[in-house]
């Protein structure tokens, strides 16, 4: 009852609300010691505090009363307004290619949550095209929600759910996939797919937004429109992740998903290819080849899919002193794979030897990234790499600390011999470990040197 | 008479018979006649060190000459909170503007491009805003919630500003009675347009995110003198708290004017008070105009039996001689005619002084089709534009009633389907209502369109923001120190009988304290320092091109005027020396003017040898022009020693 006429009202706001007969939604007079005012019960936000009430006053504008300044209220109407997106027919267009859109709880269209004052997603093809009319000219659009979860609790369920319902996607025989994901473990899933999924026919693209889509300048609506694009249209038939390549609204870029990495936690153009560069960019006319060499789209709906995927893996970031119980608990409480982001070349601290031994002698599989992100682990140059190696730490090469984690993830769901794992780790499905690092792979251009001043001035939008 | 059809004429008597009179000859009579309603939005810039939603420093601004990078947006329209488009946003949207933002590194962070949500709200601007709304007799709120209220010209890099009310119903007194103030708002000031050509519109960022604090009053204005004197009596309490940006730009104001069966217009950015009159006297008429043109046309025909025709022409079937018709062809731009069933003598219907319902037209087309102006010409042209006989051509094309009228406009074949449909809009809509629209005001008192006025539907709760609580304790610290009201100020002003020519002056530069300051505290007669402030030290700013001194420095000089024992007439000479070397101490200061103690009776007993020297040289021998000639070689040694007054009834006496 109190949540249908007192939504995420608590405590003493609550008790105010019940002793003057006032709902959500009510329009109301309230006196107070601050003054009169009129307006709108709204519903409250359940993280904030209970000692205020919410209304909208006439001009649209929402304000708060401290309840302990109010001295009267009177309910003087009630108004329930549903938030209702609009809904129109997604047209169909003979010619386009169909493409499916997996939503799994990012915000390509959305509404506002009063329970928690954040967004939710809208997503089915009439509320997209409404908010998006622009992807009818680009696709025929079909939408299934997978499951609705915030990026970061995304996990290995949904990780083999949503590859399942991919794999059963390309035998139907779509032309193209895209995924609807918060920007958070873009990169994670994006890996994970790329290992489940193997060899797919179609472009499998990752997309989300950095500004939600209940904001004029959000990224959103362009970057479905890209995404739309590079998987109805594009020759580009791997699991990509397709985001803004500047903060402008300009063009996309597809990152190979084991070779992406989000870099700024706010910024449009967070994704970048590490270590490469991206395999394409993307516009509304069309996707544009940056690297030569990718898996063309093919006509056939041969995929292979390896759903596996161990909760037995973990991670550890070096830091300086850290302590052999570190790893010592970790063994004890049944971790069976340990990924190491070391410093430098991939190096750990002599005081962990003891622990590394202990584990490496209990079965765990240990392997080496880098908390630099760009360059190869390589472990002869110094004795400390040598030692590390000599107690069972497998270098992992050039591949990103999160790919690994994923990666001995999804191995040790399919075996726990130390050379097949060993094996899995280190042939890669797709770039995830590369034999070069080109020149133009480690671009971080240092803001304040004259020329990149220049640059930024001149060039970059 | 049909056949002879002058424009021009027509412009007039339709004038005529609105009515239209010049501000200083309209009566209250006249204006309670035609329903005049106006209301304010008045906004003004808070004096913070940061800016509102991030630590970017506030109040620097960059000029066009170089910038450090810049960022391109689209603003898409999105659903209101209570799920709906706002009509605006819709045609903002369709307009297509691609947005430039130049950035300068000194002035912009990652926030003000959107690309970092806010920072918590900056608490320096609250405690102001808060302030202002006491004085404003507003009802404070209890907890300040942030809104995202949707602009999707551009102006906001986000597309939405983030704005918070602070106070609710309040009032302010003018001279006849009371001005009742719907909200008080603290909001993030937007940024500045740099160009807006075709579909390109260029904004810099640096203004963008500082303190601005809007107060919105009731329509409760009913002529326009009324609404100046709201406006300045709002802008010198913001001024009366010593924390407000001044300087140009810092305070602009949105006026909203309506006439009875008329509508809400919002004139936007006016920035000076005194242009206040005569723009909401326009304004008035302008919608008093249209609803005359809607009276003719709802007799002249249905609106629903009412359509354009539009034909395409080729440019050389045609002989042209305007030039921008000329050069818009060497643009390669398309070439249309419309024909307007029944509004002859509506196109050239005053709208406004030196305008017609033409221009509700042109300048629509402008804005919402982004076809640069001029974009058209028209069978009703007042200003000579084109041969008539294009027209008679066009007529005869469109087989066209004695009745229609027709253009011809040109655009880039993109903005044409826009262009046409936004023709017919406007015409259909001259049937039925003065448009609720945001304008933009021309410094000769005219107005023009600049978008359709928003509504409540833009307005989101900012998810990126907590509620920020105002407790009762805080609110009684900033209440127990509130300046003095604006009205009491000028009722001690009047008490102390102090000119009235000075009063603007003294309450923009919230001078009062320091006339009470110093009468208080060092006992100089308040109507001495106000004309000394008012008259002396506005005329010297005056000629230092309105360069502001510190005023702590004008308090010094009475004091130390007063420490020397000198006569207060020597502050005029020394505020001039003051103004030109603020670093100068006053010593010095009476060295450069030539100074010299003397006492009263060593300056009394040159009198009689000078008057004696005036009878041997002196051309008119009346006794006025020998004292003032004797005033005049004694003012040197006299000034600062003796009050010149004083010395005159004594130069009278020997």
């Amino acid at each position: 009852m109190d949540n249908e006429f007192f939504q995420g009202y608590r405590g003493q706001a609550l008790e105010v609300l019940k002793q003057y007969n006032v709902r959500v939604w009510g329009k109301a007079t309230i006196t107070t010691t601050r003054g009169n005012f009129e307006g709108t019960v709204l519903p409250r936000s359940c993280n904030d505090d209970e000692k205020h009430i919410v209304i909208k006053i006439e001009s649209g504008y929402n304000i708060g009363i401290d309840v302990e300044t109010i001295t009267n209220m009177k309910e003087t109407g009630y108004n329930k307004v549903n938030f209702k997106i609009q809904e129109k027919d997604f047209p169909s267009v003979q010619g386009l290619p169909t493409v499916k859109l997996f939503g799994t709880g990012g915000t390509i269209a959305s509404r506002l949550d009063y329970r928690t004052g954040a967004v939710i997603p809208a997503f089915s093809p009439g509320e997209l095209y409404s908010a998006v009319p622009e992807l009818a000219e680009i696709c025929n659009l079909e939408t299934e929600k997978v499951f609705a979860v915030f990026s970061e609790n995304m996990g290995p369920t949904h990780y083999i759910a949503l590859a399942k319902a991919i794999a059963k996607e390309i035998e139907r025989g779509v032309d193209g996939i895209v995924i609807g994901h918060g920007t958070d473990t873009m990169q994670h899933t994006g890996a994970a797919l790329t290992f489940m999924v193997q060899n797919p026919p179609i472009p499998i693209i990752l997309v989300g937004s950095q500004r939600s889509s209940d904001r004029p300048s959000s990224d959103a609506p362009l970057n479905l429109m890209h995404a739309m694009t590079a998987a109805g249209h594009g020759d580009i038939a791997e699991v990509m992740v397709c985001m803004y390549g500047t903060t402008s609204d300009e063009y996309g870029l597809l990152h190979k998903s084991t070779r992406v990495r989000k870099m700024h936690s706010s910024y449009r153009s967070t994704f970048r290819t590490i270590g490469d560069t991206p395999v394409a960019s993307v516009t509304r006319d069309g996707v544009t080849h940056i690297k030569e060499n990718y898996n063309p789209r093919r006509k056939d709906r041969k995929v292979k899919l390896l759903p596996y995927f161990s909760d037995k893996v973990t991670m550890v970031y070096y830091y300086t002193g850290i302590k052999p119980d570190v790893i010592d608990s970790l063994v004890d409480a049944g971790y069976k794979g340990i990924v190491f982001v070391g410093t430098g070349l991939g190096h750990l601290n002599k005081e962990l030897y003891p622990a590394i031994e202990r584990a490496h002698a209990k079965g765990v599989h240990m392997y080496m990234t880098l908390q630099t992100l760009w360059g190869y682990v390589q472990m002869f140059v110094y004795d400390t790499g040598r030692d590390i190696m000599a107690k069972g730490v497998i270098p992992c090469g050039n591949m990103l600390p999160e790919v690994a984690f994923i990666k001995l993830s999804w191995a040790l769901g399919q075996t726990e011999d130390p050379e097949e794992v060993k094996r899995l780790m280190l042939t890669p499905i797709n770039d995830e470990i590369t034999e070069r690092e080109p020149y133009n792979g480690y671009v971080l251009l240092q803001g304040g040197v004259p020329e990149v001043d220049d640059f930024l001035a001149k060039t970059r939008k | 008479m049909k056949k002879n059809f002058d424009p021009r004429k027509n412009y007039e008597a339709t004038k005529v018979k609105v009515g239209y009179v010049n501000r200083k000859d309209a009566t209250q009579t006249l204006y309670d006649k035609m329903g005049f309603m106006s209301g304010l939005e008045v906004h003004q810039q808070l004096k913070t060190k940061k800016k509102l939603f991030c630590n970017c420093p506030a109040g620097i601004y960059n000029d066009n000459s170089h910038f450090d990078a810049e960022v391109i947006r689209h603003m898409r329209p999105t659903l209101s909170e209570l799920g709906e488009y706002d009509g605006t946003a819709l045609m903002e949207f369709k307009t297509k503007k691609t947005i430039v933002y130049k950035l300068k590194n000194e002035t912009t962070c990652t926030y003000e491009i959107d690309d970092t949500p806010p920072f918590p709200i900056d608490r320096e601007a609250l405690d102001i805003a808060i302030e202002i709304a006491f004085l404003s007799k507003l009802n404070t709120v209890g907890e300040v919630h942030i809104t995202r209220k949707q602009y999707l010209d551009g102006s906001i890099p986000a597309g939405s500003q983030r704005t918070a009310i602070i106070g609710v119903d309040g009032e302010i007194p003018i001279s006849n009675k009371k001005i009742r103030l719907v909200q008080l708002c603290l909001e993030e000031d937007t940024c500045r347009e740099i160009s807006n050509i075709g579909h390109t519109r260029v904004f810099k960022t640096d203004r963008f995110g500082m303190p601005l604090i809007e107060t919105v009053t009731h329509p409760d204005m009913v002529n326009p003198d009324e609404v100046k004197e709201a406006c300045d009596y709002i802008r010198f309490l913001n001024r009366s708290t010593n924390k407000v940006r001044i300087g140009i730009g810092s305070g602009r104001q949105d006026v909203n004017v309506s006439c009875k069966g008329g509508n809400r217009v919002e004139i936007k950015g006016v920035s000076k008070t005194k242009l206040l009159p005569e723009l909401t006297h326009n304004e008035c008429f302008r919608q008093w105009a249209l609803i005359h043109i809607k009276d003719i046309l709802t007799k002249r025909i249905n609106v629903k039996s009412w359509k354009i025709s539009t034909k395409k022409l080729n440019f050389f079937d045609y002989n042209f001689s305007y030039s921008p018709a000329i050069e818009a062809n060497n643009r390669k731009d398309k070439f249309y005619a419309v024909n307007l069933p029944e509004f002859k003598g509506i196109l050239s219907h005053f709208t406004q002084p030196g305008k017609c319902f033409i221009n509700e037209l042109s300048d629509r087309l402008k804005v919402i089709a982004c076809i640069e102006k001029p974009n058209m010409i028209t069978s009703e042209d007042i200003e000579n534009t084109e041969d008539r006989k294009i027209f008679t051509k066009i007529a005869s094309m469109f087989n066209a009633g004695e009745n229609d009228a027709q253009i011809i406009f040109w655009a880039p074949k993109e903005d044409i389907d826009t262009a046409i449909s936004t023709i017919s809009e406007r015409c259909k809509l001259a049937f039925f209502e003065v448009p609720k629209e945001t304008r933009k005001y021309n410094l000769d008192g005219t107005t023009e369109f600049k978008r359709v006025l928003p509504g409540a539907n833009r307005m989101y709760p900012d998810t990126d923001s907590p509620p920020i609580p105002l407790a009762s304790e805080h609110l009684k610290n900033i209440q127990a120190n509130l300046p003095s009201d604006v009205s009491e100020r000028t009722a001690q002003m009047i008490k102390w009988n102090i000119p009235k020519d000075t009063f603007t002056y003294l309450h923009v530069n919230n001078l009062f304290p320091l006339i009470n300051k110093i009468a208080n505290e060092l006992a100089y007669e308040p109507k001495f320092i106000a004309c000394f402030l008012g008259h002396q030290l506005k005329h010297i700013e005056g000629q230092f091109n309105a360069r502001k001194l510190d005023y702590n420095k004008i308090y010094q000089i009475f004091e130390f005027i007063k420490k020397r024992k000198l006569d207060k007439e020597i502050a005029f000479k020394i505020l001039p020396v003051l103004f030109e070397h603020p670093q100068m101490d006053f010593d010095s200061i009476l060295e450069s003017i030539n100074f010299r103690k003397h006492n009263n009776n060593g300056i009394i007993s040159n009198i009689s040898f000078l008057k004696n020297k005036y009878n041997e040289i002196g051309k008119t021998k009346t006794d006025e022009a020998r004292n003032n000639w004797v005033m005049g070689q004694l003012n040197n040694i006299a000034v600062g020693n003796i009050s010149m007054n004083e010395l005159k009834n004594i130069v009278k006496g020997v």
